[in-house]
């Protein structure tokens, strides 16, 4: 795993239809060499398909991909320079995991002994060495995963594919294997499209994020700016719990809005709103609880769960109810209590109405 | 692209090859013999097309080089676009412009009267097709699938294609080419000529449409008494079967074992064998008959010898079958329906009537199809026991081989053959498509069946023990007939039989097999052996294509494949002598027309083994090897037959063993110097030799036995390493297996 070169990839105008159902009707996008992408979305919104048709498993119906500069749109999978971990792993139930690892390097035409030395490096490199005369059902869960990492990233592609590669694992391992994968991807230097329904995933190890629904995309950024800066309530909800609710922009001076939500003010980047009415995404934990002081949006606590590190409200408003985290679990507060409500400066955001 | 540049150069080196190197016409002593080496290139029958072109006139090749080259100079193009049109372009002018000159110029010359008048009359005809032409169309098919592959068809994947239109072109050329030959067949006189004559008189020929016998008349047109026996047969084998099947499932039957290996006795039986046991048992001089006539003074007549008697020998030879069809239907049933039922206060002969029953319906119409099928395409029994009173599929035999031989009468008969088993075909699928309430699902379902109703219990009971014993006698004579002397007159126990069928002598110091039955005995191993991979290799490639693969015409592609199985023997074999006898495609009196005949008609269930056996593997693993840089041919050889392995050995073995049994189509092709030993036997049976005959058949038997027990020790162990991936789902698979392997 020496001599990477990180390959860049190209969609323009993607289109592709299944029969008389469009999965994706136009679809453009970039992602930089040495980067990890990853696409997410709710199942059926064509991420999994885009991965596809990057792999060559699926041929676009009009529109052309390009990876590393070259067009690749009518090339079969096997002559792409890309590689792929599967879901389901797909490890070759009648080969031990060497043989798995070296299957590929077979393919590519390396001569037997470079097959067998970049096999088992591949295998060392995930930290299976010595590993390699069992089958794949003698590993366990994560050791499968590995190996059918190992086996995608010992033939050098430009482009790594994941499709959900965690989905088949416990969720303490699922921890520990995505930040491997991400740290083998800093140290390698690789670009990787991963593929999956969970934005903590999602959140955890991507260098850029993008969200997709119904075959187009819906925002693409950093995990930061998904986060705190969401376009749309979809967006909002999709990364993480958010309370959607009304509000009215009062006055937008350059960059900053002033707002008005239920009597309570606050100032906030105004992104594309005017003035009037708008639409306002608040994560559960910047909203602050004030038991006893006024001043701040009136509610009554509905709901109150104490988990450990947190605690969990519902709260009613004049403006709607809201969903809150608060950490201060010293102080939790009882259901009935009467409570005024603040913003922090973070974790708000205008979005489309 | 660098591999499209590889595969075209071989296309063309081995196009040039094609003309230069190897005689453009058929060889007659045989191709593989090489004999003509020594003769090539200049004798005028062994030149190669080249030379054909230049110094024998035949000069309209000159069209098909031309087409080939042009296809040739796509390889020099570099836009992808062009050269993709370029190859299909030529590719389809090549192959059509094949065809037509193979049919259109014969040995006289034109054989078709517009071109003669458009051309003007050739000074010279051409024999059949011989390595030359053969290999040249294959090449225009492959340039037709690189075109398609190069212009992104399938995902450019031009192995794939390539193996659609190579399957394609194959079942053209040995199914429908055949069966469109017969049609035209029966329009023809010997001479070729237009004579539509012998169709209207055969369609309208009393003797086959008859309905005298419901109006008082002696006997029924052929068809008619076919398709009465058709109907017959399959509802006593569908009754008899589900008898079997609920005792074998619903019961506390000590001899389930033993049930259960019934199953396999139509496989290895056959066809005839069950109608020459029938004659030892029940003929003029059967045991059974003469032991009436000495006992009760009753009479010997011959009532065997007519519908009754091959009605008899089918529901013998066809229960089975159905016992396997329904065995996985009853066992379908889920336990949890009925013990809905028995919650909801039913009694047991209500939930077995209202529950049970009505579950298993479409499961019932399937195995009545079968047998229906079966029936119309059984040529064994009814050649034995026919005498005067034939069926559909031994008249056509005799139209051909008989006293006067009509062979528009027997392309007519072939083809109402045809359109009662096709129809049954059609209706098979429509009734399996929308109506199976499939109750084995994935989830656990646990619960025990219900038991019979006491009466019913009693009623199955009386039905299938005797008709056990009487299958085990009947296999008993079977065994036992080739010890005796003279069947009937001198019932002394001899060995005469089995030596000289089989004996082996030692002459001048080398093994002699003086046996009578050895030469045709080694040629069937012969033809079975090469077979059986052939078919084993188109039925699971075509399987994967199926599977694996999404393309448009994909299910007229798998129908096309599956009808060939509703095509009676006796109709395969009669279209294959008119088709193959002449040319452009000659092969009757060879091997080879023995090995097409059963690859196409035994791959439909190399494709039924593949198809349950590859829906079991995840399809991730074919994609993993795909993006592992293997191609498609790759990814089959090294992911998809290592884990198929034991559908192989089945297909293999089945195949083999179909080969062996096989006598409907065979009766027609073999020849004196490549004779069955299915045909052989029948000989002996019309001879009267049935002493030899038996003996020959216990052997037959005993070699499958064979070859089946050391394939179920093989397998059997595979079975038990490899992980199940969806055991849920088994017993599904395996009814769909046999429901089709049947029909």
């Amino acid at each position: 795993m020496t001599d990477l070169k990180p390959g860049s990839v190209v969609f323009e105008n993607i289109r592709k239809d299944f029969g008389a159902f469009t999965a994706i009707p136009d679809l453009s996008l970039t992602i930089e060499p040495g980067t990890l992408v990853t696409l997410l979305g709710p199942s059926g919104c064509g991420k999994t398909t885009t991965l596809r048709m990057l792999a060559g498993l699926e041929h676009p119906s009009s529109g052309r991909i390009l990876i590393g500069g070259r067009d690749v749109t009518m090339t079969p999978a096997h002559e792409r320079d890309v590689s792929m971990v599967f879901q389901s792993y797909a490890l070759f139930p009648h080969m031990n995991a060497l043989e798995n690892v070296a299957y590929g390097l077979e393919s590519s035409g390396y001569n037997k002994r470079e097959v067998r030395e970049r096999a088992e490096e591949g295998l060392a490199q995930v930290g299976l060495g010595g590993m390699g005369h069992r089958l794949p059902a003698e590993l366990s869960g994560g050791q499968q995963q590995r190996v059918a990492v190992a086996r995608a990233l010992v033939l050098n592609p430009q482009v790594l594919l994941l499709d959900e590669p965690l989905s088949n694992l416990d969720a303490r391992l699922r921890r520990k294997v995505r930040t491997e994968i991400r740290e083998l991807q800093q140290r390698l230097g690789f670009t990787a499209v991963y593929v999956t329904h969970d934005q903590d995933e999602a959140l955890a190890v991507s260098d850029r994020i993008v969200v997709m629904k119904e075959g187009k995309i819906a925002q693409e950024g950093a995990p930061r700016v998904l986060y705190e800066e969401p376009v749309s309530e979809f967006i909002a909800d999709f990364m993480g719990e958010a309370n959607v609710i009304p509000c009215e922009v009062l006055s937008r001076e350059g960059d900053v809005a002033l707002i008005d939500v239920g009597g309570l003010q606050h100032r906030l980047p105004a992104r594309q709103s005017s003035a009037g009415k708008a639409k306002l995404a608040v994560r559960p934990g910047s909203v602050v609880l004030n038991p006893d002081a006024g001043g701040g949006l009136d509610g009554e606590i509905l709901t109150s769960a104490y988990l450990g590190d947190h605690v969990e409200y519902e709260i009613e408003t004049p403006v709607g109810t809201f969903f809150v985290i608060d950490h201060s679990v010293d102080r939790s507060l009882p259901a009935h209590t009467r409570v005024s409500l603040g913003f922090r400066n973070k974790g708000l955001a205008l979005i489309e109405s | 692209m660098k591999n499209g540049n590889k595969r075209l150069n071989a296309l063309i080196g081995i196009g040039l090859a094609a003309f230069v190197f190897v005689p453009w016409y058929r060889v007659d002593s045989g191709f593989f013999a090489f004999e003509w080496i020594s003769r090539f290139p200049f004798n005028a029958d062994l030149a190669p097309g080249l030379l054909q072109i230049a110094l024998e006139g035949r000069i309209w090749l000159t069209a098909a080089l031309a087409l080939f080259l042009l296809g040739c100079c796509a390889r020099f193009m570099s836009d992808a676009d062009a050269r993709g049109k370029l190859l299909v372009a030529s590719g389809v002018a090549g192959i059509i412009f094949m065809a037509l000159q193979g049919l259109a110029i014969t040995f006289i010359g034109w054989s078709w009267a517009l071109p003669e008048t458009l051309f003007g009359p050739l000074s010279i005809g051409q024999p059949a097709m011989g390595a030359g032409a053969i290999t040249i169309s294959l090449i225009f098919v492959l340039f037709i699938a690189f075109g398609l592959a190069e212009r992104g068809f399938m995902k450019g994947d031009a192995f794939v294609v390539g193996s659609i239109s190579v399957l394609i072109f194959l079942v053209t050329v040995f199914i429908f080419y055949p069966i469109g030959s017969m049609f035209i067949g029966s329009v023809q006189d010997f001479d070729g000529s237009f004579k539509p004559d012998g169709l209207i008189s055969n369609i309208q020929d009393p003797s086959i449409w008859s309905l005298d016998c419901l109006i008082g008349g002696n006997r029924c047109g052929v068809a008619w008494r076919t398709l009465f026996l058709a109907v017959m047969t399959g509802l006593g084998s569908t009754l008899l079967g589900l008898c079997f099947a609920l005792v074998a499932t619903r019961t506390n039957f000590p001899f389930k074992k033993g049930l259960r290996l019934l199953t396999v006795l139509p496989i290895i039986t056959p066809p005839f064998v069950i109608g020459l046991a029938l004659t030892l048992l029940f003929g003029r001089s059967g045991v059974v008959t003469e032991a009436l006539d000495t006992v009760f003074g009753i009479e010997p007549s011959r009532w065997l010898y007519g519908l009754t008697g091959i009605w008899i020998a089918q529901v013998l030879s066809f229960t089975p079958i159905s016992f396997l069809v329904l065995i996985g239907v009853v066992e379908g049933v889920s336990p949890s329906m009925e013990e809905a039922s028995q919650t909801l206060r039913a009694d047991r002969w209500r939930t077995f009537w209202r529950i049970s029953l009505p579950l298993m319906k479409p499961g019932l119409a399937n195995a009545f199809l079968i047998g229906f099928i079966e029936s119309m395409a059984d040529f064994g029994n009814p050649l034995v026991l026919g005498g005067s009173h034939g069926v559909l599929s031994t008249e056509i035999f005799f139209a051909v081989v008989g006293s006067q031989v009509d062979p528009s009468r027997a392309a007519v008969l072939a083809m109402i053959l045809l359109s009662f088993t096709l129809t049954a075909f059609m209706a098979q699928r429509v009734w399996l498509s929308g109506k199976n309430f499939a109750t084995v699902t994935g989830k656990g379902d646990s619960g025990a069946h219900a038991g019979l109703p006491k009466s019913i219990s009693l009623t199955v009971h009386g039905i299938v023990v005797p008709w056990m014993g009487f299958t085990i006698v009947v296999y008993g004579m079977i065994l036992f007939g080739g010890f005796v002397k003279t069947w009937g007159l001198d019932n002394s126990l001899t060995l005469e039989h089995y030596a000289r069928a089989f004996s082996i002598d030692i002459q001048d110091g080398a093994l002699v097999w003086s046996g009578v039955a050895w030469d045709s005995f080694w040629t069937t191993m012969e033809i079975a052996l090469i077979s059986a991979p052939l078919t084993a290799a188109v039925g699971l490639l075509t399987a994967y294509i199926i599977v694996r693969q999404k393309f448009a015409g994909k299910n007229a592609f798998e129908f096309a494949l599956m009808m060939s199985f509703a095509i009676p023997g006796t109709v395969i074999g009669i279209s294959y002598i008119m088709a193959f006898n002449m040319p452009p495609i000659e092969m009757t009196g060879s091997a080879l027309i023995l090995v097409a005949c059963f690859v196409f008609r035994n791959m439909p269930v190399g494709v039924r083994g593949g198809i349950a056996a590859m829906s079991q593997l995840d399809k991730s693993l074919d994609e993993a090897s795909l993006t592992l840089k293997a191609n498609s041919a790759r990814t089959l050889r090294k992911v998809i037959l290592p884990l198929l392995r034991p559908a192989i050995t089945a297909a293999l073995v089945y195949s083999f063993v179909r080969a062996i049994t096989s006598i409907s189509a065979v009766i027609f092709l073999v020849s004196a110097e490549y004779n069955m030993a299915t045909s052989y036997i029948v000989g002996l049976v019309e001879n009267g030799e049935y002493g030899i005959a038996i003996a020959y058949s216990s052997m037959l038997i005993f070699v499958m036995i064979t070859v089946i027990a050391g394939f179920q020790l093989i397998v059997g162990e595979r079975r038990l390493r490899r992980e199940n991936r969806v055991s849920g789902l088994d017993p599904q698979r395996k009814i769909r297996f046999s429901q089709e392997k049947t029909a």
